[in-house]
């Protein structure tokens, strides 16, 4: 029985052999993207329209404590604001893999049943890359400068895109249990919005209500980009507050994309473990 | 059995409050063609996502390839291809990319993939549409992609969950020939369907399903002898009103005649020789018989004798069938009437 089926190689993939189902669904996903490049629109056409808007509208208005430009402060900020808000793509495209006849054949294929979620969470992290490289542009465009040398750019770069895809697995989650994707959309609007705005991103928490400020000096978002402020040399207020994640911003973004990503990975899979199985 | 390359012993499986399948126990042989014949809603989905690891029993085993599919469903995904009902592809993909898709997931090379896939769209007369996005496809050619798909791998066990519902007369014509080629490769075929011809056609042995239970089992022939409602015609040369009388004895019930009284009808036993004994009446009688008919029961009738009902809907099981005899190449309408009439 063992010689019968032509090509095959063993029973359950090897790593080498779940690494190429990983890059199989990967590029499937990446396809997908290449099909209906409208779904591309929230990492193009978003970060440059909020980044036009928020430097010409309100830059102006907002003060930022201890000085500097509000063109290089709301750099991090608006990387950090589209990155959280484009997983929701995750949850859109697990929910509409589910919703879909294709994920009967892969659960009848001898596959890595994994690389269905991984595939999925790097394809979205290659277009959270694209979505960095069209903020890096854009605010090159408004004026945005910093003094860091390259390296510490990168890692900037590199800390709010490991963030985002920590989150990506929490939107994987979301995407695994919703009825639709229409139900996944949703997701966005109640729960990303809301976490990317109570932050630091936009505004310096200073002029926020007590309690409001406090849950904004916690939020992921807040370290995440009070992290890439510093490593990028740019104004960063939230150096002033004594909340720990304000005083060790870079530490803290870490610390929060490692235990998210802990948490959320192994939760994805039992999540899509239950809703294959009948 | 030993050597059967399918089994199902005693399955049990419930949706909620809906029961799925209530005890089906069947096995296919090595190299043969199982047809599971039964209206929509009988089960033979359940008992196919079963078998393929799709979903689990509530009770009962399965086996494929002598593997357990429930211990060790992995192991009997390396022997199965699925041609599931609503065929499993991605539709932003184009047909070639589906193929190259499936088989490196399969654990194929992408060369290997790559080959086979261009050898599958090349037979299932798909290579000009290969490198097109598959939602533009029709329904014969999603169907023809996904069994295509089914057999990237040449796995040594087949399941065609109603591969042909939903396709034209045309299409359906092309699936069975693809099915027939494969048949005779040493492949053992499940094949599910609604439609009596096809099991027909296709099948060595069928098993009928209804409300989750097996009601019958046999060769296509067995379930129409079992069945008890094979129908006879005869063609008098000139109108006999005592024909009735004279071949009354032998069908041993009522005939009906026509209006001119040449052709006479009746239900009858499938007895042996019946044709011939027929002619010798007629002949002592003195009537000369232009034609005799003795016509087997169609699946329906046989569904019908089984469960006291017509199979819901059966304009979908007789009406391609008449279609599927017009499409037929000269040779197979041939071997139709071979199999359907006895001619005196």
């Amino acid at each position: 029985m063992t010689t019968a089926v032509a090509g095959i190689r063993q029973i359950t993939p090897g790593l080498a052999g779940r690494a190429r189902n990983v890059v199989s669904m990967t590029r499937r996903n990446l396809v997908h993207i290449s099909r209906e490049p409208m779904q591309l629109s929230d990492v193009t056409i978003q970060p440059v329209l909020f980044t036009v808007l928020f430097i010409y509208l309100f830059g102006g208005a907002i003060p930022i404590p201890g000085g500097g430009s509000y063109t290089d402060f709301i750099l991090a900020g608006l990387l950090a604001l589209n990155l959280t808000t484009s997983t929701m793509g995750t949850a859109v495209g697990m929910a509409t893999d589910l919703h879909e006849g294709i994920i009967d054949r892969f659960r009848v294929l001898p596959m890595w049943r994994p690389a269905v979620l991984v595939g999925r969470s790097l394809a979205d992290l290659l277009t959270a890359c694209l979505c960095a490289l069209v903020v890096a542009v854009t605010g090159l465009a408004v004026g945005w400068s910093t003094s860091a040398g390259l390296p510490s750019i990168i890692a900037g770069f590199a800390l709010v895109l490991f963030f985002a895809y920590s989150l990506s697995w929490v939107a994987a989650c979301v995407g695994l249990n919703s009825k639709s994707p229409e139900s996944a959309a949703s997701f966005g609007f109640i729960v990303l919005f809301p976490l990317a705005f109570v932050s630091n991103a936009m505004v310096p928490t200073q002029h926020m209500p007590g309690w409001l400020q406090a849950i904004a000096d916690w939020n992921p978002v807040s370290a995440v980009t009070a992290g890439a402020r510093e490593l990028w040399h740019n104004p960063n207020p939230s150096a002033s507050i004594t909340a720990w994640p304000m005083q060790h911003p870079i530490e803290a973004s870490l610390a929060w994309s490692v235990l998210i990503l802990a948490a959320a990975a192994p939760l994805a899979s039992w999540y899509f473990r239950r809703r294959t199985t009948e | 059995m030993a050597d059967a390359m399918i089994e199902a012993d005693g399955l049990f499986k419930s949706y909620g409050a809906t029961r799925a399948l209530a005890g089906v126990s069947f096995a296919v042989p090595a190299g043969s063609v199982l047809g599971l014949l039964g209206p929509n809603g009988a089960g033979k989905t359940t008992a196919v996502r079963i078998l393929t690891t799709l979903a689990l029993p509530d009770a009962g085993q399965a086996r494929v390839a002598g593997i357990d599919v429930v211990a060790h469903p992995a192991a009997v995904r390396r022997q199965i291809g699925v041609a599931a009902q609503d065929a499993t592809l991605d539709g932003l993909l184009t047909g070639r990319q589906n193929l190259v898709l499936i088989g490196e997931l399969s654990g194929m090379a992408s060369g290997q993939a790559r080959a086979r896939a261009a050898e599958l769209l090349e037979l299932f007369e798909l290579a000009d549409a290969a490198d097109r996005v598959v939602k533009g496809y029709s329904g014969g050619m999603r169907r023809r992609l996904d069994l295509a798909a089914s057999l990237l791998t040449r796995p040594p066990v087949l399941f065609l969950d109603e591969p042909t519902t939903g396709l034209d007369p045309v299409g359906r014509q092309r699936v069975w020939e693809v099915v027939r080629e494969l048949i005779g490769t040493g492949v053992t075929v499940l094949l599910t369907t609604q439609y009596l011809d096809e099991a027909d056609t296709l099948a060595d042995r069928i098993v009928v399903v209804n409300h989750g239970q097996v009601i019958a089992d046999g060769t296509p022939r067995e379930l129409k002898e079992r069945s008890r409602s094979a129908h006879v015609e005869v063609t008098l040369a000139q109108p006999g009103p005592e024909a009735a009388a004279v071949i009354a004895p032998l069908v041993g019930g009522h005939v009906s005649v026509s209006a001119d009284g040449l052709r006479l009808g009746a239900a009858v036993d499938s007895a042996p020789g019946l044709a011939t004994a027929l002619v010798r009446a007629l002949d002592q009688a003195g009537m000369l018989a232009d034609n005799i008919e003795v016509r087997q029961p169609s699946l329906d009738d046989v569904f019908f004798a089984l469960t006291g009902a017509h199979i819901p809907g059966d304009h979908n099981g007789s009406g391609p069938k008449e279609m599927s005899a017009r499409q037929a190449g000269p040779g197979e309408g041939a071997a139709e009437q071979a199999r359907e009439g006895a001619q005196a």
